[in-house]
């Protein structure tokens, strides 16, 4: 009798800890090899693994020109990516990095990407942090600036892309700032471009 | 035995995931017929709505397909293809975004309550409107207006200010100690109707006995009244109704007037002696009157757009000079300029520091027929050195095949009453301005030649861009940046006197150029209006 309960007991605590294994001590493990092994490959610009070399490509991104009326192609190392979505991520990732003087950026500091889509048509939406609104300069020079930046980094990069449409905070908004027209998406605009690179 | 049901129990309490769910306040869903509950929750930070909640309510079709990840809603003809990874819907074939994706939460699906007005109204037969801050859904023809009041004291006078949308007929009457407004609608969205402030003569505000009808409870001093309509922007009425105090003196008892106190209505001579009568509202500011003819070059109306406002403060200068400010002192001086020179109707967009939408603004020009529209803005940039002034007109590149076409005016047959068809132009109403982009670049190249004459101009002072308070204006339509306020000596001079006289004098020259130039030749294609 006390055999047949002890046994009970043990095929209880086994099952108990076969239940924790199966629904939560695995499903642990598994999202953090998944997490750590996803900023190895968004992260890498940053900080490339050593000993490891990561794939780069080169990729046009674009800055205000000195004398405030343009923005400059100038050429730069973004981690490689296999998918078009992942690639323009990349892409948006190192254009909204942050700038050291003489380099200056038309998008405002600390906005964040939150996620990039890519649909069948070649319509990118690119989804920025609220501070690319909020911390907005203001002007319709300067707008278009912010706004065509992140169109060419796109449209220039990638063949793939022919228009792009930013969304902020997820949503589909009028304009940053009052005045260019976010409604729709934007097709690559070079009238704002001057040829002469960094 | 205990123990097994234990650790059944364990395992159990496991195997059950943890839901985020909590349950936030219903929704009412108003129809011309009922009111009834529609239960959102939120989900992730998000409110939602059960899918299938919507599908009893607005009779949908909801069907999964399981391979591509999505569900496919239809309505009649139409359908919404949702998408369970991303916060996005294709509508009729047009993409839209949503704050969230669909959640699935066992067999039931939730969707973000923008779906029902960025997805569903779309598509649906009926009007749909979501109003989030006052939790309702209207469905049909529901009249059911805004309405936010604002009390005033001044002096012997309490002015209490109903601010309607959209427009709704209604009365004004007494009722003992009570005005009461009767609209005629459905119900009042009035959630949060009360007095700010009381005084002797007003105690409260909120929504009578009636579920259409506004109550004044009256203060102990009340003696009179007058109401009056002006209109307000975007198609609201503003309803001004006046508590005239007792006077001291002669104390008359019962002094209220009595009945319907529509303004107008009031005849002549009915007031007794000794009562403080009910005085016509004074006259609104008229615009100058329009002459019948036309003056030469066809120019009657110009829309003059103060840019930003209100909360929208625009460009900030380096020593705080605002763009919105600017932007109002250079519209007031070019309004008088303009009135006194060229004898034309001139209206603004805002006369105030007041938050106006984008199309709001060239609705105000399409609404008064306008000739001529010219938003202005003072602009920034990252560099502090940039200075000068830009003229700006639309540019449809931007904008793909959909411009393009509207461009190009289209008609349509329409089969008239008694047989037989009758020709009509289309164009889209958002792609207006797509029909006037050569009057706009004539206006604009005038525009800055002027400028050039009197302001410093930026190294590229004629350009084109997808401006979004442009592209809805049915009339040649610029933007002027008249300077950088991020340069610090150019916002000196833009926030003063001289500066924006000079500013102005070369808007005047522009408009003036322009109309020498259409002299004679009719100022606009004429095509889609007149």
């Amino acid at each position: 009798m006390d055999r047949r309960r002890l046994v009970t007991a043990a095929l209880v605590v086994f099952g108990l800890f076969a239940a924790w294994v199966l629904f939560i001590g695995l499903p642990r493990w598994y999202s953090k090899r998944q997490a750590s092994a996803a900023p190895a490959t968004s992260a890498a610009a940053a900080a490339p693994a050593a000993g490891a070399p990561v794939r780069k490509i080169t990729a046009t991104l674009y800055y205000v020109a000195e004398d405030g009326m343009a923005l400059v192609p100038s050429q730069r190392e973004v981690p490689f990516a296999a998918s078009v979505p992942e690639q323009a991520r990349a892409i948006v990732e190192a254009q909204i990095a942050p700038t050291a003087p003489p380099i200056v950026s038309a998008i405002p500091p600390d906005v964040k990407l939150r996620d990039v889509y890519v649909t069948e048509r070649g319509d990118a939406f690119v989804d920025l942090s609220g501070e690319i609104a909020t911390k907005h300069p203001g002007g319709s020079l300067g707008e278009i600036f912010t706004v065509y930046t992140i169109v060419n980094a796109l449209t220039v990069n990638l063949p793939a892309i022919s228009r792009v449409q930013i969304l902020v905070d997820g949503k589909e908004v009028d304009t940053l700032a009052g005045h260019v027209d976010l409604r729709h998406p934007l097709a690559k605009s070079l009238e704002w471009i001057v040829h002469d690179s960094h | 035995m205990p123990t097994v049901s234990v650790a059944a129990l364990c395992l159990l309490t496991i195997v059950l995931p943890a839901q985020q769910l909590s349950s936030a306040p219903p929704y009412t869903v108003v129809t011309r017929d009922a009111r009834r509950p529609l239960a959102a929750r939120v989900l992730g930070g998000q409110e939602m709505f059960a899918l299938d909640d919507l599908a009893r309510l607005f009779s949908l079709t909801i069907r999964e397909d399981a391979a591509a990840g999505g569900i496919t809603v239809t309505s009649g003809s139409q359908s919404v293809v949702l998408s369970l990874q991303q916060p996005l819907a294709s509508v009729a074939g047009r993409m839209i975004s949503l704050p969230a994706a669909a959640v699935r939460e066992g067999r039931a699906v939730y969707v973000p309550v923008d779906f029902v007005s960025r997805a569903l109204a779309p598509i649906y037969t009926q009007r749909i409107d979501l109003r989030k801050p006052s939790r309702l859904l209207l469905v049909g023809d529901v009249r059911l207006p805004r309405i936010a009041a604002r009390v005033e004291p001044l002096g012997s006078l309490t002015r209490v200010t109903l601010d309607v949308a959209p427009s709704t007929p209604h009365t004004v009457s007494q009722d003992g100690q009570r005005l009461l407004v009767r609209f005629d609608a459905d119900a009042l969205d009035a959630a949060d109707l009360r007095a700010s402030t009381t005084t002797d003569t007003l105690l409260n505000v909120h929504v009578g006995d009636a579920p259409q009808v506004v109550a004044i409870d009256l203060g102990p001093k009340f003696a009179s009244f007058r109401a009056a309509d002006q209109p307000g922007p975007a198609g609201s009425t503003r309803i001004v109704i006046d508590l005239v105090a007792q006077t001291e003196a002669p104390a008359q008892p019962g002094a209220a007037q009595p009945g319907a106190a529509q303004p107008g209505a009031q005849p002549p001579g009915a007031a007794q002696p000794g009562v403080a009568l009910p005085q016509p509202t004074p006259p609104l500011p008229e615009p100058p009157p329009v002459l019948d003819l036309p003056p030469a070059g066809g120019l009657r109306t110009i829309v003059i757009d103060a840019g930003h406002g209100g909360d929208d403060a625009g460009a900030r200068g380096v020593q705080g000079v605002l763009e919105k400010d600017v932007t109002l002192g250079v519209a007031r001086r070019l309004k008088a300029a303009l009135e006194a020179r060229l004898g034309v109707r001139v209206l603004l967009t805002r006369d105030a520091d007041q938050t106006v939408l984008s199309d709001q603004r060239a609705a105000l020009a399409n609404n008064n027929k306008a000739d001529l529209f010219i938003s202005l803005h003072a602009n920034a940039s990252v560099r502090p050195n940039v200075s000068g002034a830009q003229v700006f007109y639309l540019n449809l590149a931007g904008y793909g095949d959909e411009a393009q076409r509207a461009s190009q005016v289209r008609a349509d047959s329409l089969p008239v009453l008694g047989g037989g068809s009758r020709e009509i132009e289309i164009t889209p109403w958002e792609m207006a301005q797509a029909s006037h982009i050569e009057q706009s670049a004539a206006f604009a190249r005038d525009v800055e030649a002027a400028l050039r004459a009197r302001v410093p101009m930026s190294p590229r002072a004629l350009q084109q861009a997808p401006l979004r308070v442009l592209v809805g204006a049915n009339m040649p339509a610029i933007l002027v940046e008249v300077g950088f306020l991020t340069n610090a000596q150019q916002e000196k001079r833009l926030a003063g006197e001289a500066e924006q006289n000079l500013i102005v004098q070369a808007l005047v020259d522009g408009i003036l150029r322009y109309r020498g130039a259409t002299q004679g030749t009719p100022l606009d294609d004429g095509r889609g209006r007149r």
